[in-house]
């Protein structure tokens, strides 16, 4: 099974290659199938990989040159649990996308596809791949596909500036993240991440280790939109059609953090272990920092698909502060979070696009009230917005309180309110859109969202088209992706199955051993996390304060005199985080040095030994 | 092996960055965003090379004699294509740009008020 894997990757290319080279004889209901069922296919190989590995890490060595003597010759894929299991999320969610595009565009050449094929195999190739310069050509690949997808509507003057701004900071990231590894090489003359992280373990920690190490860092925090490399993200998803939207926030920005994961744990964890308390420091004050700036500026926008971006970031500095732990059961919490997590923001994106298929609008003021007839799709954004709050028992509660816990034993028991804030504010800002878009509550303007940018009226011929209800083709992945990112956590085995495979993944020497030596059978001992009564409070606290900041922001009239001034001091610290977001591809590129050279000073003063 | 190409490639970074983030012209940013691009060949050509050493083509030589690092300019190789393409793609971005504002200059592209 095990030779499978490369197919995954191979079948979307050639589908893309043959869609492109056939584009004029190929009618439009052949491409759409055509890419669904490559969808499904992938799908299905992954799902396939996945149960394989269950028995141990599946490793494959393109053209057979396996290992030598202990030291790898060839380019590997090095599968585990997490990797199989990403590589299946990101199949599902393209399945989704498919379906929803069906109807979504009216005119679509088959470059659309193609483009989305070619992204979908370099994110499955970039979860499966066990060699770092690999990693760094699916990363090009995916980064590549998406500038050219986010600027799909090259007519618009949004998704050129979005597509621009994009490009130009996550090139500078790639390109950071390259030097990185030719420093690595360079020091330990391999790129397999097993031989690297076998070379450099327990060696002397110098300036090129932790320069490389900066360098790979902060290349994969920009793809991840981490502040302060995170202002791109929002001019490019905010104007990115919505099935590429879908993928964007569900699955590519996260795609970052499982490489930043990955790479320290295969390749710096020997070297940096000592230094293992202030990376812990480091990662999780830039993730509580994401989380706060993206909680705070998805409550403050009006534009919906700009809400969900930033509900992307503060998701992102969540998942964050659990890869941040450095812990197993951390890292497995992690996993279900962004799957979960993932499913529910690509439905929500889903149920975005079908308001604008209705209705030509994004805008949540505008939209007021105009959508009270959508009876399916209403109580579907509020059921995604209570599991994004963390509704006990479903999937974003479950990895939630997995992190938690793991957070109070590693002394950050204050960790929890970060997360009931973060989750809070993102969850009330969905509930207050669904409140004033499906059923018309709240006044007309909103004083939060008064500095806000406001969706343009779309123009877009695609989809000027009047329609007077929500296609099946719609629905449908909305529904799947929203049962799917809830029952999650109602799985019977899913939480032990997630720590068992976090306990795999942080383990560099089982890792190194099936890699570099074909041993598989070493299994880490998995932490036991039962989520207690505290998490279960937390969770539905966080649901009780999502609740009451949407209808403090809908009834405001009534609302008591101090929320005018929680309002106005809100609307201060708004208006200086949306002065920073200028859609300037050279502003962002400061930030970035800035923040490359602040990284950089903390990991030279506190990991050199 | 000398310093010189590390001291050349640390500073291709610097003037590529400092260009980007000063530039009034897209197509000025792009050459720039390609000049710091090239610096990761140059590092990675660097860190392959030996002095006095053959070119790694074993057909008429021993085995054993001293050659550079084939795997560097197979990364370089790969390096520039990726780089030709995202330059490719951000001209015809910039292009684009010009089309539909009639500038290039991205402080003129700068909306009137702050996107959040």
């Amino acid at each position: 099974m095990a030779d499978l894997s490369p197919l995954a990757v191979a079948i979307p290319l050639v589908v893309a290659a043959v869609l492109v080279g056939a584009a004029v004889v190929l009618p439009r209901p052949v491409v759409d199938a055509a890419s669904l069922a490559a969808a499904i296919g992938v799908a299905v190989l992954c799902a396939l990989v996945l149960s394989d590995v269950a028995d141990g890490r599946v490793v494959y060595w393109f053209g057979g040159w396996t290992p030598r003597h202990g030291a790898a010759v060839g380019v590997s894929f090095a599968i585990d649990e997490i990797g199989a299991g990403l590589a299946l999320f990101v199949a599902l969610t393209f399945v989704g996308a498919f379906m929803f595009s069906w109807r979504y565009f009216v005119v679509v050449g088959p470059f659309f596809h193609a483009l989305m094929l070619v992204f979908l195999a370099a994110m499955v190739g970039f979860s499966f791949t066990g060699d770092l310069f690999n990693l760094f050509v699916f990363f090009e690949l995916l980064s590549v596909s998406a500038y050219a997808l986010v600027a799909y509507d090259i007519e618009e003057e949004g998704p050129i500036q979005g597509a621009l701004n994009f490009a130009v900071t996550n090139s500078v990231g790639a390109f950071f993240i390259l030097s990185g590894i030719a420093l690595l090489y360079g020091r330990t003359g391999a790129l397999n991440m097993a031989q690297i992280g076998q070379t450099l373990a327990g060696s002397h920690v110098d300036g090129l280790v932790v320069i490389s190490f900066t360098l790979i860092t902060v290349g994969f925090l920009t793809k991840a939109a981490v502040v302060p490399f995170h202002f791109w993200l929002a001019d490019a998803y905010s104007v990115a059609p919505t099935p590429v939207c879908m993928l964007l926030s569900a699955a590519m920005s996260e795609l970052g953090l499982y490489a930043l994961a990955r790479v320290y744990w295969t390749v710096f964890s020997g070297a940096l272990g000592g230094g293992e308390e202030s990376l812990q420091v480091v990662f999780i004050s830039a993730g509580v920092l994401t989380a706060l700036v993206g909680a705070l500026l998805c409550f403050g926008a009006r534009h919906l698909k700009r809400m969900l971006a930033f509900a992307t970031i503060a998701q992102i500095g969540l998942f964050l502060t659990g890869l941040g732990l450095l812990d197993s059961g951390a890292m497995a919490g992690a996993a279900l979070l962004v799957a979960a997590d993932g499913c529910l923001k690509a439905s929500l994106f889903v149920s975005v696009g079908a308001l604008q298929h209705l209705f030509q609008s994004v805008d949540e003021l505008r939209l007021r009230g105009r959508a009270r007839r959508l009876r399916v799709t209403g109580p579907l954004v509020v059921l995604c917005a209570l599991g994004v709050a963390s509704l006990p028992p479903f999937g974003p509660w479950l990895g939630k309180a997995l992190i938690e816990e793991a957070a109070g034993d590693a002394g950050y028991g204050w960790l929890p309110v970060v997360f009931v804030v973060t989750s809070a504010l993102t969850s009330g800002a969905l509930l207050r859109a669904a409140g004033r878009v499906f059923v018309g509550w709240g006044p007309r303007t909103d004083p939060i969202a008064a500095g806000a940018a406001a969706a343009p009226d779309e123009v877009d011929p695609e989809l000027q088209y009047r329609h007077d209800r929500v296609p099946s083709t719609m629905t449908t992945p909305a529904v799947a992706l929203a049962v799917a990112g809830l029952a999650l956590g109602l799985v019977p085995g899913m939480r032990e199955a997630a720590l068992d495979a976090g306990a795999g993944f942080v383990d560099r020497s089982a890792y190194a051993a099936a890699v570099l030596h074909g041993v598989t059978g070493l299994q880490a001992e998995a932490e036991t996390i039962q989520p207690g009564v505290g998490s279960v409070a937390t969770g539905l606290l966080t649901v009780a304060l999502a609740l009451g900041l949407a209808a403090v922001a809908l009834f405001r009239e009534r609302a008591p005199g101090a929320v005018d001034r929680a309002e106005t001091l809100a609307a201060g610290v708004l208006g200086r985080l949306r002065a920073l977001q200028t859609s300037h591809a050279g502003d962002y590129v400061t930030w970035l040095t800035l923040g490359t050279a602040t990284l950089a000073a903390i990991f030279a003063l506190t990991l050199t030994s | 092996m000398s310093v010189l190409p590390y001291v050349v490639a640390a500073w291709l970074v610097l003037v590529g960055l400092y260009g980007i983030v000063t530039s009034r012209n897209l197509l000025h940013l792009v050459v720039c965003l390609a000049v710091m691009q090239s610096s990761s060949y140059l590092l990675l050509l660097s860190i392959g090379y030996v002095k006095d050493a053959e070119p790694p083509i074993f057909a008429d030589v021993p085995p054993t004699t001293p050659a550079v690092d084939p795997i560097v300019q197979a990364l370089t190789l790969t390096d520039v294509v990726v780089g030709t393409t995202v330059t490719a793609l951000l001209l015809a971005l910039a292009v684009q740009t010009h089309k539909r504002y009639g500038t290039l200059d991205p402080e003129e592209l700068r909306p009137k008020r702050p996107q959040a």
